[in-house]
């Protein structure tokens, strides 16, 4: 089948989609961004997250025909043409990637807790990032990262 | 395979009708693990996901119309107030990806005996709404799970929506795992008081073939706060104990690989005594307030 469906604000057109394929299948294999990453194909991980219709959703769980005509964001639509965005250059400087294969998933999710909350205690980072499995960092410079990007992201409560 | 998309949920029923055997797919938190990993391979999936009327809740006649397409997610967010007991355990499942997925009807029909809305509406004695081209009809929740994974629904009905009465009184959930988040539950319980009737639900999850719920514990409890309810006075340890080992005693778990049958028990009793605990001095503390 034919999808369409706009990501990182791009109309993307793919054909021969099959019916029991993943969003995350046709991003990485059809259209050409491989960002959000493939691990476990059964929501455990969260390295395949992606914003769909605003909302992070493991891509891995969306059939692709459910994203015909929806809005979807990837890892790739987060930097501007010449600089990281925020979120990612705080990951780089906390020193918060270490194999690198769960920060796409986490970026967008900590992109997406720093942009409804602001400034998020540390519970609610642990909360809101217990769907993304880290398996190098032991998870505290993923903290820091998360405080370094939202401090310089000056929001406030 | 064939992928359908109704924009209706007439056209939803029209499709299940035509085709019983398809595999209709909301969230597809359960689904896509199931075609991902080659365990499923409907002929046709049903996308409900396009299909407002199931993504809609509203109130009437005293209950919320709970739409089968709301994600844990907005019942978090949006119906915390009304229906807490429900709202307690959405926020148990998953992660966030998967509480924005993920919906009720989705987990009523899975009918896993480990989902845990399951425990939640038990207690709170709803009603699920099935519909299909030949009509719809209301089953109590009690009377939904059938199997397991087998439910009351026919080939060619949807789920519609689940009706819940908000609360007279305080709900709780609890559940018993590995982890804070993304587990399948051990052991689940679900208490809802209900001074208004003077009875009380109490529903298990994780350690029977199906979700169900504790009658013994319930008419037990009920007795004892008979003489309670008016003074709201201080619950007798002893009777929270007991009101736990009936509980467990309702249960009839299996050694597998995420708990013993023995230890299913030994955490719901446990589990059963404090939810009662703190719903009890919830109610106690309600009556400060008013
Ligand atoms: C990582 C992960 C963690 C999870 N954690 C939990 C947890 O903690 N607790 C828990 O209870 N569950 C958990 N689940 C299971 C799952 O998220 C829930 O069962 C969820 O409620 C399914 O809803 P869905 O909308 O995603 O269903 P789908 O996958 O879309 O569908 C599930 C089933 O319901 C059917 N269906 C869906 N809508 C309807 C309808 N309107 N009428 C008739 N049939 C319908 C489908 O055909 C299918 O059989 C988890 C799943 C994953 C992947
Ligand atoms: S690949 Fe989707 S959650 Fe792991
Ligand atoms: S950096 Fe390797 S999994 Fe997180």
């Amino acid at each position: 089948m034919r999808l369409t469906c706009t990501v990182n604000g791009t109309e993307q057109e793919v054909d021969d989609v099959w019916e029991g394929e993943s969003l995350l299948y046709v991003l990485r294999e059809r259209m050409g961004l491989p960002g959000s990453k493939n691990a476990c194909e059964q929501g455990e991980c969260g390295s395949c997250t992606v914003y769909l219709d605003g909302l992070p959703v493991c891509a891995c769980l969306v059939a692709a025909g459910q994203a015909e005509g929806r809005q979807v964001g990837t890892v790739e639509g987060l930097a501007d043409a010449d600089a990281l965005h925020p979120v990612q250059q705080a990951f780089v400087d906390a020193g918060a990637v270490q194999c690198g294969f769960c920060t796409p998933g986490l970026l967008v999710a900590t992109h997406d807790l720093i942009t409804r909350t602001g400034r998020p205690s540390d519970a609610e980072t642990r909360e809101a990032l217990a769907g993304n499995l880290c398996r190098c960092t032991g998870y505290e410079k993923i903290l820091d990262a998360v405080r370094l990007a939202a401090d310089r992201m000056g929001g406030d409560r | 395979m064939e992928f359908l998309q109704p924009a209706t949920w007439a056209e939803a029923l029209e499709a299940k009708a035509a085709h019983p055997d398809a595999v209709p797919i909301a969230g597809g938190t359960d689904v896509m693990v199931g075609i991902n990993f080659g365990h499923l391979r409907p002929a046709l999936l049903l996308d409900l996901t396009r299909v407002d009327d199931l993504r809609e809740w509203t109130t009437g006649a005293g209950a919320v119309r709970l739409g089968a397409g709301v994600s844990y997610a907005r019942v978090i967010t949006e119906l915390g107030d009304r229906l807490p007991g429900l709202a307690m355990a959405a926020r148990t499942i998953g992660s966030p990806q998967i509480r924005n997925r993920g919906t009720v009807g989705g987990n009523l029909a899975t009918a896993s005996p480990a989902g845990d809305a399951h425990p939640a509406l038990l207690a709170a004695d709803a009603v699920v709404e099935v519909a299909s081209v030949r009509g719809s009809r209301r089953i109590p929740v009690t009377d939904f799970y059938t199997g397991v994974k087998r439910t009351a629904m026919d080939a060619d009905e949807l789920i519609a929506a689940v009706h819940v009465t908000p609360p007279s009184g305080p709900q709780q959930y609890s559940k018993i795992g590995t982890r804070n988040a993304m587990v399948i539950a051990v052991a689940a319980f679900g208490l809802a008081l209900h001074p208004d009737r003077r009875t009380v639900g109490a529903a298990i999850g994780s350690a029977a073939p199906t979700p169900r719920r504790a009658p013994a514990a319930e008419e037990f409890l009920a007795g004892e706060l008979d003489a309670l309810w008016e003074s709201r006075a201080e619950l007798p340890t002893e009777v929270a104990r007991r009101f736990g080992e009936l509980v467990a005693a309702a249960s009839s778990p299996i050694d597998d690989v995420r708990g013993t049958a023995a230890y299913r028990r030994h955490a719901l009793s446990v589990m059963a005594r404090r939810a009662l605990t703190w719903a009890w001095t919830d109610y106690r503390n309600d009556a400060k307030g008013a």
